[in-house]
Formats: C-alpha cells, structure tokens, sequence
C-alpha cells in the first residue's frame, strides 16, 4: 500500500482528496489501481498506448521516476508516490 | 639614548623581507594571501584585488582567523610600506608566521606602476542605518550589501507572485529592478497584489509598482518594460540582468523564458500557484537542470487552469514570492544552498512543504546543447505548441 499525493488539477477527479492509497508493488501497477478506483484520472496520466503522459511527472518519494526504472519502478510499504503535472499560475 | 621612532622602522625593515610590487603582482592568487594592513576608510578608498583586510590594529586577534597555515605565504602592505614591515615583524618574530614578506612602496607604489584597483562601493550614512540589520549578518555584511545595491533583477510582472518579490528587493536595496508587465491594475488585483493600491486602480501596474518601490527605497532604480514578453522582445529586455524572477502565468512564455535565459546563461528563481498550492525551483544554466528538464512538455489546455479562473488564496502568492525573494538574495549575495535541481512544494491547507529533486536531462532539446546553437527561431516552442495555443485561447 502506498500513499499517492495528488496534484491540485487532478483533485476533482478523485472526490477532491489530496492524498489516496492505492495496492501494488510497483509505481505502474499503483497508477492503474488508482486509475481503477478513479477512472476520470485515466485520460490524464495515460496516453491511448499505456504509457505515461509527458506532462506528468512522477516520484517515487523525492525521485524522479524518469531516472529510476520508470513505471517499473519497485514501490515498497510507506512509499510515497507523487503525481506532479506543471502548473504556471503566478503572474495576473 | 632611546633610538627614535624612524630609527626602530629602519631597522625592522631590515629585518624583514621585502618584495617588489611587480612580484606580487605576478604572483596574486598563486597560494599566497595579500593583506592589506591599512585602516577601513584607506581600504574603502581602493585595495589590491583579492587581499584580505585585517588592520594593523586588530593583526594579532584577527590572523589566525585568515591564515591558520602558519607555513602559509603571506604578503602585507599599506600605503608606503611602513606600517606592513612592522606587521611582517609582529606575524614573523612574535606569531610563529614562516613565510613571511612586506611588500615595497606599499599600494602608493602598485598605483604607480599603473597595478589594478578595486574601490569597492562603500555606503553612505543613510544606507549604513537603512541596511543596518544586513551589516550586521556576517553573511552579507558591507560586500553583501554592495552587491546587492549593484544588482539588477528582472521581475516577470507585477502581479500575485511579482508584488511581493518587488517589495522585498527592493526593501534588500536591490538597485536596479526591472518589470516587464503590460497589464492595468484592477479591483480584484487587490486580494494578493499588495505592491498596488486601491488608489491606483485603473493604471499601469508598472506605474504603479514603480511608485510604490520609490516610496519604499530611494536607492532602487526601477526599469519599466510596459509590454508583454515573446520572442521578437525577450532578447532585448532580459540583456543585462543578473537574475531573473519568473511569475509568469503560462506556459508558452516560461518555455520562452527559459530558452533565451539558458542561451545567454542567466539564472531564473521560477514559482507558480493555484488554489492553495505552489511550486518553486531555480533554474541556473550550467549549474543544474532548466525548466525544461523538469518539464519536457505543458500540460494539455485543461490541465493548466489559471489563477484568473480558479482562485488563488491571496496569501499565497505572498508565501511563494518571497521565498523567491530569498532565493535571489542568495544568488546575488552568493550564500547558502540555492534551490537548484530541488523543486520545493508548498501547500497552504495542510501547512506542508515537500521536495522532489529535479535531474539535468541530457537529453534535454535546450540545455543539453551548445548556448550559441540556440536559434531564435526554435526558442519557446514545444511539441504541439500551436495546438495548445489554439486550445489555450
């Protein structure tokens, strides 16, 4: 089980939680079952063919997945997972 | 008979070795420490590059906190060198100091021989009481301080995160402070950008700004870039300036942004909001990942609301500005861990900071190049871009 924090654009689609827990052992399987329990989450962090959206970043606690194994990325009990997509408010 | 005062200086200089400007001049920098032994007002009035002050007064307390090496290189000097042979006497025969020489003719003699310089900017009595509580941290100090005052920050508006960046600088004594903002204050302005005023509704925010940082701090010049930043003016207006601040609200302009600051090397303290969240990070070319590496794409249109349409809780691009406050203080001064490769995350409600490191990509299509091959007409684009823009309005 780990914990999934969940980015400010994404809150509406998982009933405006900041945070959800979600089964598996690795960071790919963890994104599915969250996508499973909230399917509006799907279309935003998978592309048709599976893989993740480039604009989407995801850590596996403070690491870029990216650099790790990817969605292959090995998740163990009291990981944190954090979906982050780019934001650009700031200035009006 | 006691011998007179000019009698125990010419035998100390006897005693002492001796070296000509031209030798030190050669050797600056070349594991050798320069002292300047003179009083503060001499050395505000122009020093050798490099040397370190302690004066002759304060030489016994203070050396060991300069040079702890005993077998260290040490060169001394003041204006004729008088005052420094006496000093290499007291560190060589009195402190155990090995290496030990004075250097002839003193910085009279180095002027001569047409050496460089440094006069460093000293402060008037009214900025010494202004910056007070500055001097007084050892981490910036007067040389702090002057740098600071010689500094010139670019603001990206003059907005929620802009507002209170703008204030804080120029509270610093940051001296030149450019905003680049093409927008009129408006009512709802109000809740978050406290740079402006009820009174000032209805005017240029650069005006406005420029107002209220006169009022704040005659010192700062401000520089008023009354446009909206792309790619036909980028160039131009970011010449010049040591750091950048980037509170822009979207994306095409901070990919923008980033392209032309990774081109010509300038730092950028980069923050955005929404709702109760924010992001902040420093992207320094060469010294760490740019914004791209972060983020190789934008988001899709509906997955980049805008303050504008969501809502900001007003202090929170306070909360977020000056933390890019600090961080360019830092870059200026040249203190402390600057947020590069860190993305610091902040969110208001659960009063929680999280942060995620953030790699160099190398592949990334930017940074990962030679600057000069950046081309104007690849900078700010992305894939897809006219496609987001469409979509973005």
């Amino acid at each position: 089980m780990a914990l999934i924090k969940i980015p400010p654009v994404l809150r509406s689609s998982v009933g405006g939680e900041k945070e959800v827990r979600a089964d598996g052992g690795d960071v790919g399987t963890i994104l599915c079952a969250l996508a499973e329990q909230h399917p509006d989450t799907r279309a935003q962090l998978f592309g048709a063919d599976g893989s993740l959206n480039r604009y989407v970043n995801v850590y596996l606690n403070d690491e870029d997945v990216r650099v790790l194994d990817g969605l292959d990325t090995t998740v163990r009990e009291g990981d944190t997972v954090v979906i982050l997509p780019a934001m650009a408010g700031g200035s009006r | 008979m006691s011998p007179s005062g000019a009698e125990v200086i010419r035998q100390i200089k006897q005693q002492v070795q001796e070296v000509d400007p031209a030798e030190v001049s050669e050797h600056l920098g070349d594991g050798v420490t320069l002292i300047d032994v003179r009083e503060s007002d001499e050395w505000d009035r122009g020093h050798i590059p490099g040397a370190v002050h302690v004066p002759r007064s304060y030489l016994e307390s203070r050396i060991e906190g300069v040079i702890s090496d005993r077998d260290r290189r040490v060169v001394l000097y003041c204006a004729s060198g008088q005052r420094s042979a006496l000093a290499a006497h007291t560190l060589s025969g009195l402190l155990g100091y090995t290496d030990v020489a004075s250097m002839t003719g003193g910085i009279t003699l180095w002027k001569d021989r047409g050496y460089k310089v440094d006069v460093p900017k000293v402060l008037s009595r009214e900025q010494k009481e202004r910056y007070g509580r500055h001097l007084l941290l050892p981490e910036v100090g007067p040389e702090g301080q002057a740098k600071l005052l010689d500094a010139k920050v670019l603001l990206l508006g003059a907005g929620g995160l802009g507002s209170p960046t703008a204030l804080y600088l120029a509270a610093a004594g940051v001296g030149t402070l450019g905003i680049v903002d093409d927008d009129e204050v408006d009512l709802s302005n109000l809740q978050r950008q406290v740079i402006h005023t009820t009174k000032t509704v209805g005017t240029p925010k650069v005006d406005s700004a420029e107002a209220a940082i006169g009022a704040l701090n005659p010192d700062v010049e401000v520089v008023k870039y009354p446009v909206r930043l792309d790619a036909s003016n980028i160039m131009g207006i970011i010449d010049g300036y040591d750091v950048i601040v980037d509170g822009v609200d979207n994306f095409p302009t901070r990919y923008l942004l980033n392209d032309a600051t990774v081109r010509v090397g300038i730092p950028v303290v980069s923050a955005s909001i929404l709702g109760f969240d924010g992001q902040l990070a420093v992207f320094a070319p060469d010294d760490g990942p740019c914004y791209r590496c972060l983020y190789p794409v934008p988001p899709p249109a509906e997955l980049a609301p805008s303050c504008g349409a969501n809502g900001v809780l007003g202090v929170l691009p306070g909360t977020m500005g000056l933390l890019q406050a600090t961080e360019v203080v830092k870059l200026v001064v040249g203190i402390g861990e600057p947020l590069i490769g860190r993305l610091l995350l902040y969110e208001a409600l659960s009063a929680t900071f999280t942060e995620l490191k953030v790699r160099r990509d190398p592949h990334c299509p930017i940074c990962s190049r030679d600057p000069a091959e950046i081309a104007d007409e690849e900078m700010g684009v992305f894939p897809d871009y006219e496609a987001f823009c469409v979509a973005a309005g």
